[in-house]
């Protein structure tokens, strides 16, 4: 299987490697295109033939887990869809030439980052490779150089990267915390920290988890530590913003999920568990907020994202096998459908020529196939049947009745019901709303690549929601049982 | 561990040179220069290659000493040098609009020493640790780290913010020198590029900011609300 990762790995390399040394000989969006079908193609390989225990390879450094695989099967789903849309996309802004160049190799570079992330064993290397995740993308979010998108990804870097330091300080720690027992040199693996952590005092372990949650849980967009997040997806072009979303977030939740079974069977689980649910639950909460009186479009599109992800989270709080199973699930769904949302989001931003909800109106009107697309699209977001969202939601939910920390299943109830009208409502305006429409309206006319990766997701989506293959509990209880 | 068998000069250098950093750190509180904040910071980084260079030495770790060259070249050395460039073509001298005078802000500094060492003390107790020198090294971590932070919110200058998180950073490296010099190198040296890139990253960032956005404080970037 390690050849499939290096294989994997290689792929965006290449590429990359095209782009710098052939800047203005070859199409660059092909390029990029080809790389990320053959991602998917390598993900899905990965995904299907890995054995379910997890595996440690190159004498301890590569580790490949069922989870980890559904991570990077995530991660190659969303960067084929962005990929197909920033053809188009970028076709509309006339980026051409060294600058195309520039923008596909910073693509394939910041999917590259995410596809390392999941295989390293060593919590160290996996905090190196979230954080060159940060610089990558640091630069495609202020990749238009408009004075916004600027301060959107300024914000970015120094938010994340103090958060970032936070989760440095926890893994420091949980690497002190296993030398009473392991001696001062010995190879930090999830496995030896997990072997060693039920020797070590509660408070010492709780307060280094608490450290890592905070900072990647920076990265994961968790309230309160979310603020980078409505700015960097709201100024960043459209296909980045599915990105980041769609596929950063899942890896940075990763880290956290790891870290709490590093903890699983001491004392410290109990409260590292209900810090996360807590944590889930505030994220929740601002989410519904912001929602409600919204006023950006793409940022409402960042606000819900940073609902799925306490959504994830509380999910992987619960835990036990339904409880991680939905939040597995609930990824891939995110993923699709949030990519989808991006990306009628964009079109919309590019024909109106403006961000704001209210100069968006009587969509349907004018652009009926990508109107109606985006419509369902955000129908399934709010977690409305028949879509993959709400099969997620639900198994999350009964997860939470009858645990230790059922009081949540109520308060998330009540905020799934709230963020539902106000996103709804924006969408009605928009979509059904009474005010005078723009009567010069220049009807754009858009390329298939714009409309294909709509159709894609909303297909993924449809059929994640109405159909569990038959293997996919089992496969889900065996990735539970070796995060 | 490293810490139970040191004789007491040894004991003594490290705890010197932990308390150089911290005040070190001070310095950069009680200034608002923006010059006088780097070199505090290339100071503070030759203090904590001394102090890996002793621990190598006393503690037997041979590859400490390739960190140590490694710190002082690039902590020391290289990252002071591009900050300070990053200054002169900024033509940025100083803080202007920091919330806190200096002698305030070394106030709210102390403070948050002693809730590191609350803290420290803390963790200790449970462990059942007496050492002095481990006791230290948890309170200078911490206390890099909230200082750290106590410089990135008070202050509203770009700079201010890259230097805030360099010594936060610092503050890691210096206690993990001490509590886990076992760290495996691999992982030190990856630590070291890395954040010589984030900052050659905020450098081009900043002036992007500059050009872009005509302002590098975050006082005046406020156009993304809600």
């Amino acid at each position: 299987m390690l050849t499939v990762v290096e294989i994997l790995w290689a792929i965006p390399i290449m590429a990359i490697l095209i782009s710098l040394l052939a800047a203005n000989r070859v199409r660059h969006e092909y390029v990029n295109l080809f790389s990320a079908a053959a991602v998917f193609v390598t993900t899905l390989a990965l995904l299907v033939f890995s054995p379910t225990k997890p595996q440690q390879s190159v004498s301890g450094y590569i580790l490949i887990s069922p989870f980890g695989n559904w991570v990077t099967l995530c991660i190659g789903a969303v960067y084929l869809l962005a990929s197909i849309y920033s053809t188009g996309y970028m076709r509309i802004l006339n980026v051409t030439g060294s600058k195309a160049a520039k923008f596909y190799g910073l693509l394939e570079g910041f999917a590259l980052t995410m596809l390392i992330a999941p295989f390293m064993n060593n919590p160290g290397l996996y905090w190196i490779a979230i954080d060159f995740t940060t610089i990558v993308s640091a630069f495609l979010v202020g990749f238009e150089r408009e004075a916004e998108s600027v301060e959107a990804s300024w914000k970015y870097l120094i938010v994340v990267s103090s958060g970032l330091s936070l989760s440095l300080l926890g893994i420091v720690l949980f690497y002190w915390a296993g030398t009473f027992h392991l001696g001062p040199v010995y190879s930090m693996t999830w496995a030896t920290l997990h072997s060693v952590a039920g020797k070590v005092p509660t408070s010492l372990l709780l307060t280094s988890f608490l450290l890592v949650l905070v900072g990647f849980g920076t990265k994961a967009g968790l309230a309160p530590m979310h603020t980078w997040l409505p700015d960097a997806h709201s100024e960043g072009p459209a296909p980045v913003s599915a990105m980041l979303s769609g596929a950063l977030l899942n890896t940075a939740i990763l880290g956290i999920v790891r870290f709490m079974d590093v903890l699983d069977g001491t004392a410290a689980s109990v409260p590292a568990h209900l810090a996360v649910i807590v944590l889930g639950v505030l994220s929740l909460s601002i989410a519904a907020m912001f929602i409600v009186r919204q006023q950006g479009i793409k940022r409402l599109m960042a606000y819900s994202s940073i609902e799925h992800m306490g959504i994830i989270a509380i999910g992987f709080g619960f835990g036990g096998v339904l409880g991680i199973a939905g939040a597995m699930y609930q990824m891939l769904n995110h993923s699709l459908n949030k990519s989808l949302l991006f990306f009628g989001a964009g079109n919309a931003m590019r024909s109106y020529g403006s961000k704001e909800i209210h100069r968006i109106r009587r969509v349907l009107s004018f652009y009926p196939v990508t109107g109606a697309l985006w419509l369902l699209g955000a129908i399934a977001i709010t977690g409305a049947p028949p879509f993959g969202l709400f099969q997620s939601e639900v198994a999350i939910l009964r997860a939470g009745i009858g645990g230790k920390n059922s009081w949540t299943v109520w308060v998330i109830g009540l905020l799934l019901i709230v963020i539902f009208i106000g996103f709804m409502n924006h969408f009605r305006a928009m979509f059904f709303g009474l005010e005078p429409a723009p009567d010069s309206l220049p009807v754009m006319q858009f390329n298939s690549w714009l409309e294909v990766p709509m159709w894609l997701s909303l297909a993924a989506i449809l059929v994640l929601g109405l159909w569990w293959p038959s293997g996919m509990l089992h496969f889900f209880t065996e990735a539970g049982k070796g995060l | 561990m490293l810490t139970a068998h040191l004789n007491s000069l040894a004991t003594s250098l490290l705890s010197f040179l932990m308390t150089l950093a911290l005040v070190l750190s001070f310095v950069m509180l009680g200034s608002h220069w923006l010059r006088n904040h780097i070199l505090a910071f290339a100071a503070e980084s030759w203090v904590i290659a001394a102090l890996s260079a002793s621990v190598a030495y006393y503690g037997h770790y041979k590859e400490l000493y390739v960190i140590a060259g490694l710190t002082v070249l690039f902590r020391g050395a290289l990252l002071p040098y591009l900050l300070l460039r990053l200054v002169n073509r900024l033509k940025i001298d100083r803080e202007f609009t920091p919330l806190f005078r200096p002698a305030s802000g070394m106030v709210v500094g102390a403070l948050l020493i002693l809730i590191a060492f609350a803290l420290s003390s803390s963790i200790g107790d449970k462990l059942g640790i007496t050492n002095n020198i481990t006791l230290m090294a948890l309170t200078a971590m911490f206390g890099l780290n909230l200082i750290g932070f106590l410089l990135m919110v008070v202050r509203s200058e770009a700079i201010s913010h890259i230097l805030g998180l360099l010594v936060i950073e610092n503050g890691i490296f210096l206690g993990s020198q001490i509590l886990v010099p076992g760290l495996p190198i691999l992982l030190e040296l990856v630590i070291l590029f890395d954040l010589l890139i984030i900052v050659m990253t905020f450098g081009i960032l900043v002036r992007y900011l500059k050009v872009h956005a005509g302002t590098t404080s975050s006082r005046d970037l406020q156009k993304l609300v809600g």
